[in-house]
């Protein structure tokens, strides 16, 4: 009942917009969002198509829970095929956007084509055009925010929209809503740039139903009293926001610092949840202004930063002495320990360009470590980068280069390649942390072992948000393992994926499986919709969305030669801390994994499988 | 004992489940157009502010209605709109100071906060300590403990 059982269609080549069906047979297999618009994914799109070509769509996609009173029922995601990886894309964001879609009667919205000048998309409940944006190319996301705020004389508008790095083929830009939340991996807001979309404005006033409502608020209710009792939803997300992780990471020795040669990073103390907190002395008030939540959310892990007016990148620079998106764990990671730099403001600031200028921070902070890699080694020089100083640690050197890269000039445009593409240019492939040409995320194999299979098996490139083995060899969640051995990882991170690719399908947050089970998540699901929705029936349908994802990308030419990790993480052992000596043990996990998966020898899906999920 | 909708702005995050309770609970939906409590979010302050009727003693909108379609509701000291007698003409919403009153197009007539009979849904789901329903004579009372708690700690003021 919880979807509006419409999607727009958007042709961007003819510039017509229809509604048509929610294809109900295929929501029943794929539940919404990632899992039913990968669905339409394959079945429209062929999967070896060039990714920023008019064949390619782009799906913008909520769930079920979207915009009901689900805790985190902001949720909602972008599909496509990667521009980065080749690979499918699905990106997650938070938000209100998403929620405003769903109320408007959408729950989803297929790009096709590619426009023959820049345009966006203005939507008012069933009512959808594109208009000219000729006057919105070239600016930023926060200005083309406002324009579109200004334009439509209406403040309750939500916006998505790429900024300057996605128009100039920035391959990791994003989809930037709300100012500063993002669909912000593989590339979607490249794909999106690629089309000549500049943004998407949208008012809902239609709201939301649900099936069973009494049911339905039951079982919400009991939800949010397991969050709010929790102490990672209760209490450390709200407090320090994801970036409660920093110091735990770099104790645990899986802290990837100065592009993996490292796994601990000295300033992790200074860049991280609690030094946010911590008073400065220029101003007397802390980085951290507030917590924000996203739409429906109890957790309210979002922080909401201001930088420092005296520090030099903002001194003289109003525009930037404002309240907006703060660090997160992520981003904190990849630009500061993986470059090596330790200054908190100076993080935050590029954060801010991040959002701004739209691009994805943890593609952006590791591929600059690898350039810093790269001019450590002497494989690339001043000559290369314009008298810039990629060293590691160097502050200046990276707001520079983060400016630079954004806006698609100098030395910017080869970071803008990402890591992959750069270290091969440059001869040295093996610097590059990607597996399937997207750079991983702020956890080190080495000292989580289950992490080296979550990267080398995720299908959309390195990610730790398709199987977050962290939370159990880490956090204990729902049991604690052992983070230094492979042995029983393949099981584990099987589980993962799949319950991940429920919650992503279903319009609610990863983060709320920190308290939730199945077993919670599924009475939300089957009081909202039509059907018998157990905690059985969904993770099979998440094994499914899985397997539908694999088989994209088989048929888009990848194989199991591309699960696999950089060299740096199977070869180098960690030099300290408790993973000290230690390397990845991929070989040790990735044949159980295709066994328990049901795949081949070569990575590939069994008929028998393929059949048990009906795929 | 007459209870208050208490607002502490600095605990709101903006999540907006206060939106989604009040237009389930009045309209069968989820949906934040429809709500008779707003959150508004001020990103350039960093702060995310509910806002609704404040329930006057001396309602103007219920001064205004000339087919005294609004009436006080004596166990809960709310101002209720009357489906049956309100005509939608709209004056309370040009009366009320404070724009939280307001015309609802799908019945032709004007929605207001009504306390939900006496237990606010807005309340009840509400995340954080932002929003509480309590005793309208001490709605003041934590905001007087924090000031004084920081009267004459050992320093006077600086004049």
């Amino acid at each position: 009942m919880a979807l509006t059982n419409k999607v727009l269609r958007v042709n961007l080549s003819n510039g017509t917009c229809e509604s048509e069906a929610t294809n109900a047979e295929w929501a029943k297999k794929y539940l919404g969002q990632r899992g039913l618009a990968t669905k339409y994914m394959v079945e429209e799109v062929d999967p070896k198509v060039d990714a920023l070509s008019a064949d390619n769509k782009l799906i913008f996609a909520t769930g079920p829970l979207t915009g009901t009173a689900a805790p985190t029922s902001g949720r909602w995601s972008v599909i496509t095929k990667s521009p980065l990886t080749g690979a499918i894309a699905c990106s997650n964001s938070g938000g209100f956007f998403g929620a405003e879609m769903k109320n408007a009667g959408w729950d989803m919205i297929i790009f096709e084509g590619k426009s023959d000048g820049p345009v966006y998309l203005d939507i008012t409940n069933d009512q959808a055009e594109l208009k000219d944006a000729s006057n919105m190319w070239g600016k930023t996301v926060w200005e083309t925010e406002d324009m579109l705020r200004e334009i439509r004389g209406d403040n309750d508008i939500r916006c998505a929209s790429i900024g300057p790095a996605g128009e100039s083929g920035v391959l990791f830009a994003a989809v930037v809503n709300d100012k500063d939340r993002a669909a912000g991996r593989s590339g979607v807001g490249t794909v999106m740039g690629s089309k000549n979309l500049k943004a998407i404005a949208v008012r809902g006033t239609v709201g939301t139903q649900v099936g069973d409502a009494m049911k339905f608020m039951q079982a919400a209710g009991a939800a949010k009293q397991i969050l709010a009792d929790n102490a990672v939803t209760g209490e450390g997300l709200p407090t320090y926001g994801t970036q409660v992780l920093m110091n735990v990471i770099n104790e645990t020795g899986a802290l990837p610092t100065r592009n993996a040669n490292d796994v601990q990073f000295e300033g992790a103390s200074k860049i991280g949840g609690e030094a946010m907190h911590e008073i400065r002395e220029s101003d007397g008030q802390a980085n951290l202004v507030s917590n924000n939540a996203c739409f429906g959310c109890p957790i309210s892990c979002a922080r909401i930063s201001k930088i420092d007016p005296e520090h030099f990148t903002v001194k003289g620079r109003p525009e930037y002495q404002i309240n907006s998106g703060g660090l997160e764990y992520e981003s904190a990671w990849s630009l500061g320990a993986a470059t090596g730099v330790d200054d908190l403001e100076a993080l935050t600031y590029c954060n801010f360009i991040c959002n701004e200028l739209g691009m994805d921070p943890i593609s952006l902070g590791s591929t600059i470590a690898a350039a810093m890699d790269l001019y450590k080694e002497g494989a690339i020089t001043d000559e290369d980068t314009g008298g810039m100083k990629l060293e590691f640690g160097n502050t200046k050197a990276l707001v520079a280069i983060v400016e630079a890269t954004g806006r698609g000039e100098g030395f910017g445009v080869e970071i803008g390649q990402g890591s992959r593409r750069m270290c091969e240019k440059y001869g040295r492939p093996e610097l590059s942390m990607t597996v399937k040409s997207q750079e991983f995320p702020a956890y080190d194999p080495r000292g989580i072992q289950g992490m080296g299979l979550t990267y080398a098996t995720s299908n959309r490139g390195a990610c730790h948000l398709r199987s977050y083995t962290v939370a159990s060899e880490v956090l204990g969640i729902p049991e604690k393992t052992d983070p230094l051995t492979p042995d029983g990882k393949a099981g584990l991170v099987k589980a993962f994926q799949d319950a991940t690719a429920v919650v992503d399908s279903s319009g609610t947050c990863i983060f709320t499986t920190f308290a939730l089970t199945m077993d919670d998540i599924a009475p939300m699901i089957d009081a909202d919709l039509e059907g018998d929705w157990s905690s059985e029936t969904l993770m099979e349908l998440g094994e499914r969305v899985w397997n539908l994802e694999r088989k994209f990308n088989m048929d888009a030419g990848l194989t199991a030669a591309d699960d696999t990790l950089p060299q740096r993480l199977l070869k180098e052992a960690a030099k300290t801390g408790p993973a000290k000596g230690k390397v990845n043990e991929l070989d040790k996990m990735l044949p159980e994994y295709y066994e328990l998966r049901g795949w081949t020898a070569d990575g590939v899906p069994s008929n028998e499988t393929l059949d048990r999920l009906k795929l | 004992m007459v209870k208050a909708l208490h607002i502490v702005v600095d605990d709101c995050t903006g999540c907006q489940q206060c939106e989604m309770a009040c237009s389930y609970k009045h309209e069968g939906v989820f949906n934040p157009a429809k709500s008779r409590i707003k959150v508004f979010e001020f990103k350039d302050q960093g702060r995310s502010v509910p806002y609704t009727c404040t329930q006057c003693s001396d309602a103007w909108c219920m001064q205004a209605c000339p087919v005294d379609a609004i009436s006080v509701n004596t166990q809960t000291g709310a101002k209720e709109v009357s489906g049956d007698l309100c005509v939608g003409c709209k004056v309370c919403t040009i009366a009320c100071p404070f724009g939280t009153i307001n015309y609802n197009h799908t019945s032709g007539k004007v929605d207001k906060c009504d306390l939900c009979g006496g237990e606010p849904a807005c309340v009840e789901i509400c995340p954080t300590p932002a929003l509480t329903f309590i005793d309208a004579e001490t709605t003041g009372m934590e905001k007087m403990r924090y000031w004084a708690e920081k009267t004459d700690q050992g320093q006077t003021a600086q004049t």
